[in-house]
């Protein structure tokens, strides 16, 4: 018979081994929705740049209100053209691939039957939660990093290494507007951080991917859609989206940071709630599926 | 009483103590929620209550105009502790009701405050006097000796309350005039106002006075038409309530409520564009200009950047103009052209009340002198509209800065054509919104053949204006005289134009010489403005012979201009950004990110700890048992109890069968031995070892529970070699080369589980379950799915693993599964063990046979006769007989000698007998 370790555990068993996250990184990395989330990532700015080089010029009657000026200046430089992309993807698209990373990490696992042999390696509980999070956040985070750095290299080749402007405020150079593009993903990253924390909650509430990833996003719209209620007046001012748009405020010179500050508390504070209602919720659920 | 409390502590220290993990997230939700409620309700208000009432204005020749008032007196001001008063005066166009929040707000903050709507407007009677000292500024010092009289306000001596005076545009200067008329006032707050209103609509930009002025006919007209309904009260909130509408006066139609001399002037310089007789001094009267310096009162001078109608100018000259008082001056984004920022309202806001709260009360520190402004900066993502930064400088510097940037301009004489009656024109200024939208989107614009461009090199730096930038012209007229328009715009390097806040200058230049070469350079003071020329970027000076908002020279001229020799100096401020409240926000948020850092540092250590710390202890006894399952109970949620108690017990080298219909609770109890559920009672021990969530011991025990559990995106063997790399255990003890004989997929196993067979899948998970060869394999329903060569060789192998030490827990739900397969089997049902042991001795024969015959009533007596048969039954045709030791052959014999045909001789086995009973029962509930 093989040496048993005091805790009763099989030789070679330590349970900080267990699903390293290079491991869960591996396991996410082999499905086609990891991979095809990323390539969208790498195409969309492709996309947005042949659009702007062979659609038809801006006109100018129909100009875009709401893009606080973006659109216009998109094509003025590689720093522009990102800070374009990011407006366009903030909105949906990123909060669609957060929920997606951080809402189907757990629920598949329940829904493929997976989670209770993981579980019964076994992977303790707070550790599984621990690293599916890491892992998720990290392809959130590279899937920022990916959809910027194709922004910034397709706004390069196609735009120019230019500086930064802004319809108001001037303009800031094209090294120092890189750096603050980087700042403004790095905001939207921050902000994207609740519909993580939420998607992830009902991830190891529920068996339905789906359900989780799907939640997540109605909320996130529902909070858009409370926003745009101007009669809430200062309630709105707590809705985790309120300040989602606040990177503008880098386009100022000099940047404007309040709003972003606000933002990042509203949306940190969130984010830890929960990330605790995650743990409590799992570390003491009877896992049946 | 007592010990019920004392019961309840003790329980809720219980609780606390066995979840600690429920303390810690409730605090921080709990704290969370003080920390928002505590930013929303900080500025809270007092309550007050207003009176309306009505008090006789000065009683002017002829004409007695009575006042409706509003009086806001807060909660907290009484006969025995009066009140200091503020009177808020209301903008051109308003009434008493267009100031409404801004009394709100201040008597939130515990003042008395007085709202009149002026003579002229609202419901109070009279003419519109312009704030004339006999008339709008005499009503108000009535006003001052009706607080004087109240009691509810606090008096510096008798009949001079303590009370200050504030407003915007018409109120602003009205404010300004008391303060110099009536030295009782304590402290003026003046907004967007006039110094002089004759300049304010008659400017001239090289300081040659309002009788050479250009006539701001638009201004002039909306501010004269007071038909026109545009609201220009701006208070220290948004004045956006609509003016009333007035009563219509008697008399001449075209003068409305204005007094007749008022009404004269506009009639006349807006026929002629140049001012009649008397308009100067009329509009003088009507101005603080002249009470200036009798002014005692600290005066905070508040004046906007989008302000075309009374520009930051006038507010310089207020400044200047007070010389016994402390002045301190603030610039916003905000005027008559456009709303300011959020930021900018605060600051406002904060710096007024702050000035009240210093002067007419005592608290805090004197407020200084420190001069703030702001420079638009970027579009507010919330609301649309403008965001800025806020500067601070030591002192106000005027409007030529602390120092100055010298820039040249260049460019050949143009020539220029003043288009005839000035029509079409250019546009620069489009009052009430010519701030804001000429910053963004470049609503100016400059006719062919009436202007003149000179332009700068591309500025080696970025030069941040702040203040009034200054230039030279020279100009060539045929008839010696002309008016022209200079605007200074900032060009950037796409050649996209802006015209800083929309602000011209007009000069009216006279005595010019017929050529250019002779003409001599006038200098122009250009509009103050806040404004970043970008590294880069050029200065373009463009010289109009129009502009829509002027009234012009109707005559069809050609002139020439040029640009003087001499720079132009953009001045600049040496300032500081204006820290803001968010600068405890600042702080907050690290903090936040501190604790998030710590928390999940925390939270990984004490996870750990409570790791260690977990009970690990052996129970000595079962040291060498791979399973005892004692007492087990598991209640769900909702109250169903899925195993009420199970008892059994695994050895070495046994393959025991979990045998139970569907929903007698097999797959609960296997459950609880992978810790995914926790029981209720009762406990689970691997090798002496207590089964929690995450034993350790779970490592030593092999599992296939409720159906496989793959990525159906990876092939078997990807999916067993990802499982095996998350037990973290080495690759030598997984095994692979034995478990995929096992598993007996040959190729398959390289492609991908999706496209597997339901048995196919299950093999696989049989083969997970064996990787590293655990000492306990428990299997739920394996054979489930496999066919019947794959289940006989599932059987052998599941023989075959039990033999080395090793023991194997089977759970089925049939019969004959259990009896081939294992070596003991328990049985339960309704979540209770009904009986355990050796299979042989459960399910082996049983001494009780079944005999289908013909007649059973004369089988009956013949096997009574054949003796030692125990017992009879009798089951319709079929007659279940004990033998007791009787062979079979010899009872059948017996009934064939007695004449009975028989059909069928079964024998029969004990659990089946049970087993079959229990399954007929139906089952309950379904098996969660």
């Amino acid at each position: 018979m093989t040496t048993i370790t005091r805790d009763g555990a099989a030789p070679g068993y330590r349970h900080t081994a267990t699903l390293s996250v290079a491991t869960e990184f591996r396991r996410q990395l082999s499905r086609r929705r990891t991979q095809l989330t990323l390539a969208f990532l790498v195409l969309l700015p492709i996309i947005m740049v042949l659009a702007f080089q062979f659609g038809p010029s801006s006109d100018r009657r129909n100009r875009d209100n709401g893009g606080f000026g973006l659109v216009d200046l998109a094509t003025s430089g590689a720093a522009n053209f990102t800070m374009f992309g990011l407006m366009v993807s903030t909105g949906f698209l990123l909060v669609v691939v957060v929920a997606l990373f951080c809402g189907d990490t757990v629920a598949s696992e329940a829904s493929w039957g997976s989670l209770r042999y993981l579980l019964a390696v076994p992977v303790p509980r707070g550790r599984l939660l621990g690293v599916k999070l890491t892992v998720a956040l990290l392809y959130s985070a590279i899937g920022i990093v990916i959809l910027v750095g194709t922004c910034l290299l397709a706004g390069t080749v196609a735009f120019g290494w230019e500086p930064l402007r802004a319809v108001i405020g001037g303009e800031v150079s094209a090294t120092e507007g890189a750096l603050r593009v980087l700042a403004a993903a790095g905001y939207v990253a921050v902000m994207l951080l609740p519909v993580a924390g939420l998607a992830f909650f009902l991830s190891v509430s529920t068996d339905a991917p789906l359900g989780a990833v799907g939640g997540a996003v109605f909320l996130h719209i529902m909070s858009n859609i409370l926003d745009a209620i101007t009669a809430l007046g200062e309630i709105r001012n707590l809705l985790p989206t309120r300040y989602a748009y606040a990177w503008i405020g880098l386009l100022s010179s000099p940047a404007q940071t309040d709003d972003m500050l606000r933002g990042a508390l509203a949306a940190l504070s969130y984010t830890i709630v929960f990330f605790c209602l995650a743990w409590w919720r799992f570390l003491r659920k009877d896992v049946t599926s | 009483m007592s010990t019920l409390a004392a019961g309840s502590r003790s329980r809720l220290r219980d609780w606390f103590r066995r979840h600690p993990g429920r303390v810690i997230s409730a605090l921080v939700v709990v704290l969370l929620a003080a920390g928002v409620t505590i930013w929303y309700v900080a500025d809270g208000d007092i309550e007050y209550r207003t009176q309306n009432r009505t008090i006789d204005g000065a009683p002017a020749p002829g004409e007695p105009a009575r006042l409706d008032t509003t009086l806001y007196l807060p909660e907290t001001a009484s006969r025995a502790n009066p009140a200091p008063a503020v009177l808020v005066a209301h903008g051109f166009g308003g009434s008493k009701e267009s100031v409404a929040d801004t009394a709100g707000e201040l008597a939130g903050q515990g003042y008395v405050v007085l709202t009149w709507s002026a003579r002229g407007f609202g419901r109070s009677t009279g003419l519109i006097h312009l704030n004339h000292p006999d008339y709008e500024i005499a009503d108000a010092r009535r006003l001052v000796d009706w607080l004087a009289q109240h009691p509810h306000v606090a008096r510096d001596a008798a009949g001079d309350p303590k009370v200050a005076v504030t407003g915007a545009s018409y109120g602003g200067a009205l404010a300004l005039s008391l303060a110099g008329r009536d030295p009782r006032i304590d402290a003026v707050v003046p907004q967007v106002t006039w110094h002089d209103l004759a300049n304010a609509f008659l400017p001239e930009s090289t300081g040659a006075g309002p009788e050479q002025g250009v006539f701001k006919r638009m201004w002039a007209g909306l501010f004269f038409t007071t038909a026109s309904g545009f609201p220009l009260g701006l208070g220290f909130g948004s004045a956006s309530t609509a003016p009333e509408a007035l009563p219509a006066a008697s008399g001449n139609p075209a003068c409305g409520r204005f007094a007749p001399d008022v009404c004269q002037a506009y009639l006349e310089t807006g026929t002629t564009g140049r001012p009649g007789k008397g308009t100067v001094a009329l509009l003088r009267a009507s101005s603080p200009a002249g009470v200036l310096e009798r002014i005692t009162a600290p005066t905070l001078l508040v004046q906007g950047l989008a302000d075309s109608l009374f520009p930051l100018s006038e507010a310089d000259a207020n400044a200047r103009g007070i010389t016994n008082a402390p002045v301190r001056v603030a610039w916003f984004s905000g005027g008559h052209d456009g709303q300011p920022s959020a930021a900018d309202e605060d600051r406002v806001k904060y710096l007024s009340l702050r000035w009240l709260n210093h002067y007419l009360r005592g608290i805090g520190d004197p407020p200084g002198a420190s001069f703030t402004y702001s420079r638009a900066t970027g579009v507010d993502v919330n609301t649309y509209g403008l965001a800025t930064t806020g500067f601070v400088a030591d002192r106000y510097p005027g409007l030529d800065g602390d120092s100055r940037t010298a820039v040249h301009v260049r460019g050949r004489p143009q020539r220029v054509a003043n288009p005839p009656d000035g029509t079409p024109a250019a546009i620069s200024t489009l009052p009430g919104l010519g701030g804001f939208s000429s910053v963004v989107s470049g609503t100016s614009l400059d006719l062919p053949g009436q202007h003149a461009r000179f332009l700068s090199e591309p500025l080696p730096e970025r030069v941040d204006v702040v203040g009034a930038p200054r230039l030279s012209v020279r100009a060539a007229a045929p008839d010696g005289e002309a008016v022209l328009f200079v605007k200074l715009y900032d060009l950037d390097r796409s050649g996209k134009l802006t015209l800083p806040n929309g602000l011209v200058a007009p000069v009216r230049l006279t005595n010019l010489p017929a050529n250019i070469a002779d003409a001599k350079p006038v200098p122009v003071t250009l509009p103050t403005v806040v404004h970043r020329f970008e590294a880069g970027h050029r200065l373009l000076v463009v010289v109009a012979t129009s502009d829509q908002a002027y009234a012009t020279p109707p005559e069809p001229v050609v002139h020439t201009v040029a640009l003087g020799d001499s720079p132009v100096t953009l001045p600049r401020v040496a300032a500081a950004p204006l820290a803001g409240p968010v600068a405890v926000l600042r702080w907050v948020l690290a903090g936040l990110v501190a604790a998030l850092g710590f928390g999940i540092v925390a939270a990984v250590l004490f996870g750990r700890w409570r790791h260690r710390r977990q009970d690990r202890s052996v129970v000595a006894e079962y040291a060498d048992v791979p399973l005892v399952v004692r007492g087990l109970r598991k209640e769900y949620a909702d109250g169903f109890v899925a195993v009420s108690k199970v008892d059994f017990t695994v050895r070495r080298g046994q393959v025991v069968g979990l045998l139970g219909p569907n929903g007698a609770g097999k797959t609960t109890a296997l459950r609880t031995l992978l810790g995914l559920i926790q029981p209720t009672a009762g406990d689970a021990l691997v090798f002496g070892h207590r089964l929690t969530p995450g034993a350790p011991v779970l490592s030593r025990l092999g599992a296939l529970v409720e159906g496989p559990g793959f990525l159906p995106h990876l092939s078997g063997v990807d999916n067993l070699r990802l499982f095996w790399r998350a037990t973290g255990r080495p690759w030598a003890d997984a095994r692979f080369e034995e478990v995929l004989e096992i598993a007996g997929l040959g190729r398959s196993v390289h492609r991908k589980v999706r496209t597997y067979s339901h048995g196919m899948k299950q093999r696989l998970a049989i083969a997970q379950a064996m990787l590293g060869m655990p000492e306990l394999l428990v299997l739920d329903e394996p054979t489930d799915g496999l066919d019947p060569p794959q289940i006989a060789e599932m059987r052998r192998v599941l023989r075959d693993y039990a033999d080395e030490q090793r023991a194997v827990l089977v759970s089925s739900h049939l019969l004959a599964e259990v009896e081939q397969t294992c070596s003991h089997v328990v049985v339960v049902h309704r979540g209770e063990l009904v009986a355990a042991g050796p299979v042989a001795d459960i399910v082996g024969d049983s001494p009780t046979v079944l005999f289908d015959v013909t007649d059973p009533d004369r089988a009956e007596r013949a096997l009574h006769e054949l003796g030692g048969v125990a017992s009879v039954g009798r089951d319709g045709a079929q007659l279940v007989v004990d033998l007791n030791g009787t062979p079979r052959a010899e009872a059948v014999a017996a009934l064939v000698g007695a004449g009975v045909g028989v059909h069928r001789v079964v024998p029969r086995r004990r659990l089946e007998d049970a087993f079959l009973s229990l399954v007929s029962d139906g089952t309950v509930g379904s098996d969660r």
